[in-house]
C-alpha cells in the first residue's frame, strides 16, 4: 500500500488553539490526516485529544466558553468559514463517542436517522445503507432478524458497534472516534478494532485512546500530546520503538500518564 | 432527668408520622366523601344532559359543562403552543443568563398570583378595553394567562430530563437544531410536557374567581366565543352561595370532583409512562 504520506491530506489542521476563560486547552496545533490511514492520538488525560478531535466536527461549538483560533482544512476548505454548514460537516467527519449513545428507538431507526436527515428518502436505498454499514460494523450477523427490536437492549459493545455503522450510515470521509473501547470488553474491543483495519481503505480515520497498546495494535500512525500541544507524531512502530522526545518516551514506558 | 430509651424514641417517632399521614390522608378522603355523598344520590344522566331552568333550583348543568370546556379547552389550546415554545426556547436556543433568569423569576411570580387579581386584569383588560364583553374568549384569555407559568415550568423540567448525550448523538448525525429538537427532545419529552397541559386542564377547569369577572355567569348555552357562561365551579358558587339547591350545588360539585380525579389520574399515567420509557 502507498504510504499515507504521499496522498494529499484531507484534513489540514493548522494552528489550532482552543481556550476557555483563562486555561489554553490546545495551544497551535498543526498536523495533517490522510486518507486511508488510521491516526491515533495517544496522551495523559487533559492534554486536549478529546477537545481535538471535538474540533474537527466543530462539536465545541456547543460549549460556549471555548474560544477556537486557527484553522482546519477539509478537502482544502476552511471548517471555521462563516457560511461552514456545520450538519453537513458533521457527516462528512463522523463521529463515535467514548459512551455508546443509542437513540431511544430501535435499532433500524437508528441508522436511517442521519441519511433521512440528510435527504435520503428511497427506501430501497435507506434499506442497502442499513446493511451495508452493519456488516462494515460487523454487526449485521448479530441483529440482521431483529432490526426493528430498540437498541437499548444491545450490550454494550454491540451499542458501540451499532454508533459506529450509525455513522457509516452517513457515508463519511473521515471517521473520528473519541476512546471508543474504553467502556467495552476485549472481544468488543477487537470487534471495533478490525472494522477500523476495514474502513481505512475508503476513510481517514482519527482514534483517540488512552490505550497506548490500542494505538500500537490498531494505528498507522501515532500523534503524542501533552497540554495541549503536538510533542511528536510518526509511523506508529517508530514512535514505539524509537520516539525522539523524552516526553514520549517517559509517557510510553509509564512514567506518568 | 431519667433518658428516653432509643427504642421508645423510635416509637414515638413512628406513631407520630403515621398519624400525621393519616390526619392528611383522611381529611382529604373525608371532604371528597363527604361531598360525593351529598351528591351523588342527585347526580342522574338527565341531570348532565339537561339546561338548567329557574335559576338552577331544576333542571341540569350541561351548558356549563359545554362553558367549563369551552373555556378551560381554548385557555390550554393557546396556551400550550406558547407556553411549549417558550420553554423549548428557554432551554434549548438561549444561554443561561440574566434573559433566562427574568423570564424563570416572571413566571414563579405569575404563578404566585392570586387567582382572583387574574380575574380583575381580564376583566379590565379583555372585557373592557379590548371590547371582548363577558364571554367565553375573554375567559380563556385570562386563565391562558394564568396556566402558561405552569406550562412553561413543566414543559422546561420535561425537555431538561431528556439527557444531553441524545443532543451530542443527534448533532454528531447532522441534524440541526431544529431537527434535533422536534425529532429527538420534544418527543421524548413529550409525556411530561403533557402532564403539565392536564393538570393546566384540571387548574381551569376549577378556577372560579377569574372566570366570574371574565366569562361571566349566563345560565345560556354558549353558542360563540364571544357569549357569556357560567362554569361548573361558578355555578356550584352560585347556587350555593344564593341558596338556590343545596342538592343542585353537591351534585355539581360532585362532577367537578370525578373530572378533576379523572384528569389527575389521566397525568399520573402519563407521568409513569415517561418514567418507564426513560428508567
Amino acid at each position: 500500500m502507498m504510504p499515507p504520506e504521499q496522498n494529499s491530506p484531507v484534513i489540514e489542521v493548522q494552528n489550532l488553539t482552543v481556550t476557555s476563560y483563562d486555561r489554553t486547552i490546545l495551544d497551535g496545533l498543526s498536523l495533517p490526516v490522510y486518507k486511508n490511514e488510521r491516526l491515533a492520538i495517544i496522551g495523559p488525560s487533559n492534554s486536549g485529544k478529546t477537545t481535538f478531535l471535538r474540533c474537527l466536527n466543530r462539536l465545541n461549538d456547543l460549549q460556549h466558553s471555548f474560544k477556537v483560533s486557527g484553522t482546519i482544512l477539509l478537502n482544502g476548505s476552511n471548517i471555521f468559514d462563516p457560511g461552514a454548514d456545520t450538519a453537513q460537516l458533521r457527516r462528512k467527519v463522523g463521529m463515535v463517542y467514548a459512551v455508546p449513545v443509542p437513540l431511544p428507538w430501535s435499532i433500524y431507526e437508528n441508522l436511517v436517522y442521519g441519511p433521512r436527515l440528510a435527504g435520503v428518502r428511497d427506501k430501497n436505498r435507506l434499506d442497502e445503507l442499513v446493511e451495508t454499514s452493519l456488516q462494515s460494523a460487523f454487526l449485521w450477523g448479530e441483529v440482521k432478524d431483529r432490526l426493528h427490536m430498540p437498541a437499548k437492549n444491545l450490550s454494550g459493545g454491540q451499542q458501540q458497534r451499532l454508533c459506529l455503522a450509525r455513522v457509516l450510515a452517513l457515508e463519511p470521509e473521515v471517521l473520528i472516534l473519541d476512546e471508543p473501547c474504553s467502556a467495552l470488553d476485549p472481544i468488543s474491543t477487537a470487534k471495533i478494532e478490525d472494522a477500523l483495519f476495514e474502513l481505512k481503505s475508503r476513510l481517514a480515520i482519527v482514534l483517540v485512546t488512552n490505550n497506548t497498546k490500542q494505538a500500537a495494535r490498531a494505528s498507522d500512525r501515532t500523534a503524542f500530546f501533552l497540554m495541549g500541544k503536538l510533542i511528536e507524531m510518526k509511523e506508529t512502530g517508530r514512535l514505539f520503538t524509537n520516539p525522539s522526545d523524552k516526553r514520549t518516551n517517559d509517557y510510553l514506558v509509564g512514567q506518568f500518564g | 432527668m431519667k433518658r428516653i430509651s432509643p427504642a421508645i424514641t423510635q416509637l414515638i417517632a413512628v406513631g407520630c408520622l403515621w398519624t400525621f399521614t393519616l390526619l392528611t390522608l383522611s381529611i382529604l378522603l373525608f371532604i371528597i366523601a363527604y361531598i360525593l355523598i351529598q351528591g351523588l344520590p342527585w347526580l342522574s344522566w338527565e341531570f348532565l344532559s339537561q339546561a338548567p331552568e329557574s335559576m338552577g333550583r331544576r333542571g341540569g348543568i350541561f351548558p356549563m359543562i359545554v362553558g367549563t370546556f369551552m373555556v378551560a379547552g381554548l385557555a390550554v389550546l393557546i396556551a400550550a403552543p406558547i407556553g411549549i415554545a417558550t420553554a423549548v426556547y428557554l432551554t434549548e436556543y438561549t444561554r443561561e443568563g440574566k434573559f433566562t433568569f427574568i423570564v424563570r423569576f416572571g413566571a414563579d411570580c405569575l404563578a404566585g398570583i392570586p387567582s382572583i387579581i387574574y380575574g380583575l386584569f381580564g376583566f379590565v383588560f379583555f372585557a373592557i378595553a379590548l371590547g371582548m364583553g363577558l364571554s367565553v374568549i375573554s375567559g380563556a384569555l385570562t386563565l391562558t394567562l394564568m396556566i402558561l407559568p405552569t406550562i412553561v415550568r413543566t414543559a422546561e423540567e420535561a425537555i431538561r430530563a431528556v439527557p444531553p448525550a441524545y443532543r451530542e448523538a443527534s448533532y454528531g448525525l447532522g441534524s440541526t437544531r431544529w431537527q434535533m429538537v422536534t425529532r429527538v427532545v420534544l418527543p421524548l419529552a413529550l409525556p411530561g410536557i403533557c402532564t403539565g397541559i392536564v393538570l393546566s386542564l384540571g387548574r381551569s377547569i376549577s378556577e372560579t374567581a377569574a372566570v366570574m369577572l371574565t366569562a361571566g355567569s349566563a345560565l345560556r348555552m354558549p353558542h360563540s366565543l364571544s357569549d357569556s357562561t357560567r362554569t361548573l365551579a361558578l355555578h356550584f358558587y352560585i347556587l350555593s352561595r344564593e341558596g338556590l339547591s343545596m342538592d343542585k350545588a353537591y351534585a355539581t360539585a360532585s362532577v367537578l370532583i370525578l373530572l378533576i380525579l379523572a384528569l389527575n389520574l389521566f397525568a399520573y399515567w402519563l407521568m409513569r409512562q415517561v418514567t418507564r420509557r426513560n428508567g
